[in-house]
């Protein structure tokens, strides 16, 4: 069995594919079978990946050495792309990530899509998103893996626009599409580069040649590739300043939103880095820009986050800013504790996600956290399920993301030794960012779930299967972190990894202070939304234009939106003139010459024959003189023949 | 100098270019095909001088014969009977006279400039005919069926243009 | 003595002189026929070179006996022309038939 899915592991995204295509062609009349067939293939993939797991645990030969089967794509001369699966640590975590989240969405959406229109085809865009990430987390070669990067584009679209009757649903789909293309020009401009300059694009072959790739191109243009490559993960991942997309991807159903938030979208950017860190290593500008972006995105994410009212763009804000601190992680050149922060943040912010959605389909689409207050009451599953996601998220041992968190402050802490320019700030900026995470997470959490219950809501637990994944989730989400325990021998460091293992020891103080930063923003939270101890409104009232500009997320939109119509459209309409006076002016101009010159030309065409002949005689007359006289070895160009 | 030979040919160039002026010259379409006549047949005595007798011959049949006749009825079928001031100059006399010299003193150039590679003996030969006979069924036949082709094309053509047109009802 | 040079330049003679006729008489008949001249000329060219350069054979002759039947065959198809010409306008002048123009 193990030995079957490790050396099958393409069935992993084909089963979800075949899902897609069998309701696509066949099912979709049918609800029931087609979400029954479409959780029986990802169930069958969960379990694949569950060995492909186990397979990769037993085999810690392919921590150095990745497990690669290809096949010939095409090639010409110049040019040879494989396609073909990379079996290692890192890419058997994101599976077992991806098919658990999808496997667990899919179960969730059986009770909050019930009775939808479109029920068949939503569980056939799942599978197909499922489908795309699997592939691109198998990717052995950068050309394929941006082929499943465009198709879970392309999902996304699909999904957050699944509503399409709601002019939001379809604003929001078009601007995921758009926003995330500008950054996915970046990157095919990026892997375009490497493959000019490496020759290949393969990852193992790029990994062997980025050690001398001095031999192939210098340090500055390396790093200029790396990121303008960067921008297709800074616009997938939703990075600052193209994280604008993401926060709008609520529009899309709730259980969409888990899988893009968790799993399959976003994390596609973290991974893409983290596939070819090797290569931004050999750059410590690219990483410079990687960790500034990232570190700078958790901050700026985190403080948007604090004013938000609605609870699903709270969520999608502190997504984005955990995507900071794992860009972060990465840029401090840590594939393990990136990868750990993407594990742990996928149980707790799925969970948090689906257990938002709870909400929602509780109270009947009510989506402001104000609108709602002691569900604990009615909903004691879904509250203290999300109660463990939010602690986990702010950082409360030993619950998942205290560990991830503290791993990634503790090599940011590390790189800061060796530059502390660039990594310093960071790392007090991330320290801050957790404080700032506990406060807004128990702000929506004192808010929406304890407090006065408000008398015009009857909220309802939800049913079983949308109990069952949150169940799974909050138990991932306390244990899920135990795997990289900083006292384990072997823990998760060991497995996924780039380059030598180095056991960190634990640092004590550090884990103090974030732990002490976490209590302190649940406990400022606390005060002000449950206690009332701190009025909210004098708060925002003191921080007067802070407060604005958070509430209007720094009116980045609107600087968007402002951009477009002044530089975008006034380019139009210079452009505008030009085709039309000029470029049109050229081709009119032409044609206007033609005929006024056929109008001055035409009384030559005298239709007597006898002048006729008399310039033809003339012009013979011509030629002779210039023979005669002339340079015969000129005329002679015109004439033919000659010497 | 005065030789024969050269008295015979001042005699015969001076008599073919005053009738070959003639037929540009008369105002009376009848005397200027008469001149030509005279031309072609002036002509033939030129061939004659160069030792091509057959081709004198063609002459005098081709040219003196059937076409100054061909002529003559063209003149007859498109003149009315007063047949004064038939033959005048348009407006392009003066330009026309300009280039034609200009051909004319372009022409000469070309000749005396010409360093001509002139053979040690003319070409003279009794039986030039058969040789040209030889030629023209032998190395030259496809151009001579061609031309005998074109021939009855202009035949059939000439025809058919010259017909009268039946007015349609 | 009489050489090449004097065949051409009576040649060249004719040719203007037939040129001349092409150029500036109204008469249709007439262009055609000082068409017929220059011809003669080219055919006199032909004779003489024939004669005084070509050594190995009468191609000169022959090209003539072509060009003769090619001349007289434009000449039926030119009369044959003039006369269509003037069943349909009543006259040759070429003044008149400059319709084919702007």
């Amino acid at each position: 069995m193990v030995e079957f899915a490790m050396h099958n592991a393409w069935l992993i995204p084909l089963l979800p594919a075949i899902a897609f295509a069998a309701i696509a062609l066949l099912l979709w009349p049918w609800p029931k079978a087609s979400s029954t067939f479409s959780i029986l293939m990802i169930l069958t993939s969960f379990v694949l990946a569950l060995a492909v797991v186990y397979g990769v645990y037993t085999q810690p030969e392919l921590i150095e050495k990745s497990m690669v089967y290809t096949t010939r794509w095409f090639s010409m001369p110049g040019l040879r792309i494989d396609v073909g699966i990379m079996l290692d640590p890192t890419s058997a975590m994101m599976l077992w990530v991806v098919t658990l989240v999808a496997l667990l969405v899919q179960i969730y959406s059986l009770g909050y899509m019930e009775g939808d229109p479109g029920f068949s085809s939503f569980y056939a865009y799942l599978s197909l998103f499922a489908a795309s990430m699997l592939g691109l987390v198998l990717s052995s070669n950068l050309l394929q893996m941006f082929v499943f990067w465009e198709l879970v584009g392309l999902c996304s679209y699909l999904l957050i626009g699944f509503w399409f009757y709601k002019d939001s649903a379809r604003e929001a789909a078009k601007k995921a599409f758009i926003t995330t293309r500008v950054g996915d020009f970046g990157l095919l401009i990026g892997l375009l580069s490497l493959q000019l300059i490496f020759g290949t694009l393969n990852i193992p072959e790029l990994a062997e040649k980025a050690v001398n790739f001095q031999n192939y191109v210098s340090a500055e243009t390396l790093t200029l590739v790396l990121v303008v490559l960067f921008l297709g993960p800074i616009g997938k991942s939703g990075q600052f300043p193209l994280h604008v997309w993401l926060p709008d991807a609520m529009e899309g159903p709730t259980p969409v939103s888990a899988l893009i938030h968790a799993a399959t979208m976003v994390v596609a950017g973290v991974y893409l880095v983290g596939r070819i860190l090797f290569l931004f290593k050999e750059v410590p500008a690219a990483m410079h820009v990687v960790a500034i972006i990232g570190g700078f995105t958790a901050f700026f994410a985190a403080t948007i986050a604090l004013t938000q009212t609605e609870m699903k763009r709270i969520l999608a804000y502190s997504t984005v800013s955990q995507l900071g601190y794992m860009m972060l992680a990465l840029g401090a050149a840590s594939l393990t504790a990136s990868m750990f922060h993407l594990m742990t943040h996928a149980y707790f912010k799925a969970l948090m996600f689906l257990g938002a959605g709870s909400v929602l389909h509780a109270l009947h689409g009510k989506a402001h956290i104000h609108e709602m207050g002691g569900l604990y009451k009615k909903m004691p599953w879904t509250t203290w399920t999300f109660v463990i996601g939010a602690l986990a998220i702010a950082g409360i041992p030993p619950l998942a993301g205290f560990w991830s968190k503290d791993e990634i402050l503790l090599v940011v802490k590390e790189a800061a030794h060796e530059a502390p320019g660039i990594y310093t700030p960071l790392f007090w900026l991330a320290l801050i960012t957790a404080f700032l995470t506990a406060f807004y997470m128990f702000r929506q959490v004192f808010t929406a779930f304890f407090g006065p219950e408000k008398p015009e809501n009857h909220p309802h637990e939800a049913p079983w299967n949308m109990r069952l994944p949150l169940i799974i989730l909050a138990f991932f989400s306390i244990v899920g972190g135990w795997v990289g325990l900083p006292w384990l021998e072997k823990g998760f460091g060991y497995w996924v990894r780039m380059g030598e293992f180095h056991h960190a020891e634990p640092d004590y103080v550090l884990m103090g202070v974030s732990v002490l930063l976490a209590l302190a923003g649940i406990y400022l939270a606390y005060l002000m939304y449950l206690k009332k101890a701190i009025d909210p409104d004098k708060v925002a009232e003191k921080f007067g234009v802070l407060y604005k500009l958070s509430y209007h997320k720094y009116y980045i939109d609107e600087i968007y939106l402002w951009f477009n119509q002044m530089v975008v459209d006034g380019m139009g309409k210079i452009l505008y003139w030009v085709d039309l006076y000029i470029v049109d002016g050229i081709v009119n101009g032409i044609g206007a010459i033609t005929r006024g010159s056929g109008a001055v030309l035409r009384y030559t065409t005298t239709g007597n024959l006898q002048t006729y002949a008399l310039v033809i005689f003339m012009v013979i007359v011509i030629i002779t003189l210039y023979f005669a006289f002339g340079d015969a070895s000129f005329a002679s160009l015109f004439l033919g023949g000659g010497k | 100098m005065f030789n024969g030979e050269v008295i015979a040919f001042a005699i015969v160039a001076f008599l073919l270019i005053f009738s070959a002026l003639g037929v540009v010259f008369m105002r009376n379409i009848v005397h200027s095909v008469l001149f030509l006549a005279a031309t072609f047949v002036l002509m033939a005595v030129t061939y004659l001088m160069l030792d091509a007798g057959f081709l004198a011959g063609i002459q005098l049949v081709v040219y003196a014969g059937a076409v100054s006749i061909m002529v003559v009825f063209a003149v007859m079928l498109t003149k009315r009977s007063d047949l004064h001031e038939t033959n005048l100059f348009n407006s392009l006399t003066i330009p026309g006279a300009i280039i034609s010299l200009l051909v004319f003193l372009g022409l000469s150039w070309v000749v005396v400039k010409t360093p001509w590679n002139i053979a040690e003996r003319p070409l003279v030969d009794p039986m030039a005919i058969n040789k040209i006979a030889d030629l023209m069924f032998g190395k030259f036949v496809i151009p001579f069926e061609v031309v005998a082709v074109l021939l009855l094309v202009a035949l059939i053509g000439a025809i058919i243009l010259a017909l009268e047109v039946k007015p349609q009802k | 003595m009489i050489t090449l040079a004097h065949y051409m330049l009576l040649s060249a003679v004719l040719f203007a002189i037939g040129l001349f006729g092409v150029l500036s008489k109204k008469n249709a008949i007439t262009v055609l026929v000082s068409t017929e001249i220059m011809l003669n000329a080219v055919n006199l060219n032909l004779i003489a070179i024939n004669k005084y350069i070509g050594v190995d054979g009468f191609y000169g002759q022959l090209m003539a006996i072509f060009v003769i039947a090619v001349a007289a065959a434009e000449v039926g198809v030119g009369l044959g022309i003039i006369i269509s010409m003037y069943r349909n306008k009543e006259t040759i002048s070429l003044d008149e038939f400059n319709f084919l123009k702007w």
